[in-house]
């Protein structure tokens, strides 16, 4: 219910502001609608749409299974944290701007270079948050697992994921906001479609109705995997926590 | 199965252990504490809180490789070790921490196991779901589902109300004496040893080493009120002249 005023108030504010700016500044909410409607008609709303999401699918994923391992690592073992953690340092402290520019220059502007540059972008966060998780794995536990002969891969289901879980799910959910908003970046500096593109071509052309367009049908699409995909999969690897009174 | 023979026997022997204090000094826990149990004996260590009874057990299990000293576990060393927590999968229910653990364990096995120990209506709960006694029962279910041919049990029933831990104990002693295991018991508490025992070994207070070993006359279900007097005298005395 409040969420709903919310949006209504959010909806508000923006007509309003269209109002006062005029439709070349801030076309209002109606304009927007049937842009969505006319770009989903002639499929480029799709394309685009498919093709941004599909990088997002590839980084994301990537980022997140390199980043939980090199974090579980090192978590888990002393060496492996003193080995990564200055390069961590330094890719957390790296501009995403100068990673996807060095990605380009020295791979071309090629699927590859543009998917590597948004995995090295959000893996030393995924690194740090599992990294976190790992160090806080209940030694108590593994010395249970280790005294009843429990295989590598039963402690790695049973024992770790499971308190690794409340982690990885930050990881995942910062990660995906984090990952495509870069991906709109990486499209607009050297793809040849995708949202990102979109918005670049709008920009050039002050098209801000296209730009809403692109960027609200893109928000919707990431909010309806955050409700379907995301929060049914975290309330599932909770159901064992007693339930908050 | 059978199970004689020298090699059926647990044989301790540590002749030294200490921890490394924050502040740099160094903390002897044990000290020339050696001691055997034949095989399907039940042995209860009984020393003061804090002389290195855990640390003792976790030596044996093989989970503290820095001592000195020598441990020889029974033929196959499948171990089975109630730990002085629960330390229940709380992401697991009841059966599942128990199946986890004893992947080879009959349903018949674990449904008499269940049934001895009060746990039937249980399985599908989750360790949050349950009371402390329960817990114990359930990390007790889980070190004999294994079927080990060493049960390690760090006071399991500490902290537990007396009738509670009076009906745990007379449950683990008629589970034991279904299939006689050899059980390595540590506790604080001298009755507890008498009653599940064949054998106590009387710790001293740290740096730990055996201060007098006790027999206990079996048959140890029908021990009456004044054997268990004459007895706690004896190993009173024991402690006194040490
Ligand atoms: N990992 C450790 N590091 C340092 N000291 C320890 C460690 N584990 C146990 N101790 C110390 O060793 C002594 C014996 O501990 P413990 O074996 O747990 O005693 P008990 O089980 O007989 O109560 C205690 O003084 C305890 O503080
Ligand atoms: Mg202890």
């Amino acid at each position: 219910m409040v969420r709903i005023v919310s949006l209504a108030l959010l909806m508000a504010a923006w007509f309003i502001g269209s109002q006062l700016a005029g439709p070349r500044m801030l076309p209002d909410p109606q304009a927007v609608a049937l842009m969505i409607v006319e770009e989903a008609r002639s499929g480029a709303l799709a394309f685009n749409l498919g093709a941004t999401l599909a990088r997002v699918a590839v980084a994301f994923a990537l980022a997140m299974a390199l980043g939980s391992a090199l974090g579980l690592a090192m978590g888990r073992y002393r060496i492996v944290d003193r080995l990564g953690d200055p390069w961590l340092v330094v890719l957390l402290n790296l501009p995403a701007l100068v990673i996807i520019v060095l990605a380009y220059v020295w791979a071309g502007l090629t699927e590859t270079a543009a998917i590597a540059a948004v995995a090295l972008n959000k893996l030393p966060i995924a690194t740090v948050t599992v990294r976190e998780g790992a160090r806080s794995l209940d030694r108590g536990l593994d010395e249970m697992a280790q005294v009843f002969g429990m295989s590598a891969w039963t402690r790695m289901r049973h024992i770790v994921l499971p308190q690794l879980a409340p982690y990885l799910a930050a990881a995942a959910r910062s990660g995906l906001s984090l990952v495509w908003k870069i991906v709109l970046i990486v499209e607009l500096l050297g793809r040849p479609n995708g949202v990102g593109f979109e918005i670049g071509v709008a920009f050039q052309l002050f098209d801000v109705t296209k730009i809403l367009t692109y960027a609200l049908a893109f928000v919707a699409v990431m909010l309806v995997i955050e409700t379907f995909l995301v929060q049914p999969l975290e309330r599932h690897v909770s159901r064992w926590r007693p339930k908050a009174a | 199965m059978s199970r004689a023979g020298a090699l059926k026997r647990l044989k301790v022997d540590v002749r030294q252990k200490s921890f490394q204090s924050a502040s740099g000094g160094t903390l002897h826990v044990i000290r020339g504490l050696a001691f055997s149990l034949q095989s399907g004996e039940v042995g209860a260590l009984v020393g003061p809180s804090g002389c290195g009874k855990t640390t003792l057990l976790r030596i044996i299990a093989g989970l503290d490789p820095d001592y000195e000293g020598s441990v020889a576990l029974p033929d196959h060393g499948r171990l089975g070790f109630v730990f002085q927590e629960p330390r229940l999968l709380p992401w697991r229910t009841l059966e599942q921490n128990v199946r986890l653990a004893a992947p080879g364990a009959s349903d018949a096995t674990l449904t008499a196991l269940f049934h001895t120990l009060g746990l039937e209506t249980h399985r599908n709960l989750f360790p949050g779901e349950l009371s402390l006694g329960l817990a114990r029962r359930v990390a007790l279910a889980r070190a004999l589902a294994v079927e080990p041919d060493l049960l390690l049990l760090d006071e399991p029933f500490v902290s537990l109300d007396d009738a509670l831990a009076a009906r745990l104990r007379e449950e683990l002693a008629e589970l034991v004496s279904f299939r006689p295991v050899t059980t390595l018991l540590v506790t604080h508490n001298i009755d507890e040893a008498i009653g599940l025992a064949d054998r106590l070994f009387l710790l001293s207070e740290s740096p730990a080493h055996v201060l007098a070993e006790v027999p206990i006359p079996r048959p140890r279900v029908k021990r009456s009120a004044a054997d268990l007097a004459t007895l706690r005298a004896e190993i009173a005395g024991k402690l006194s002249q040490a």
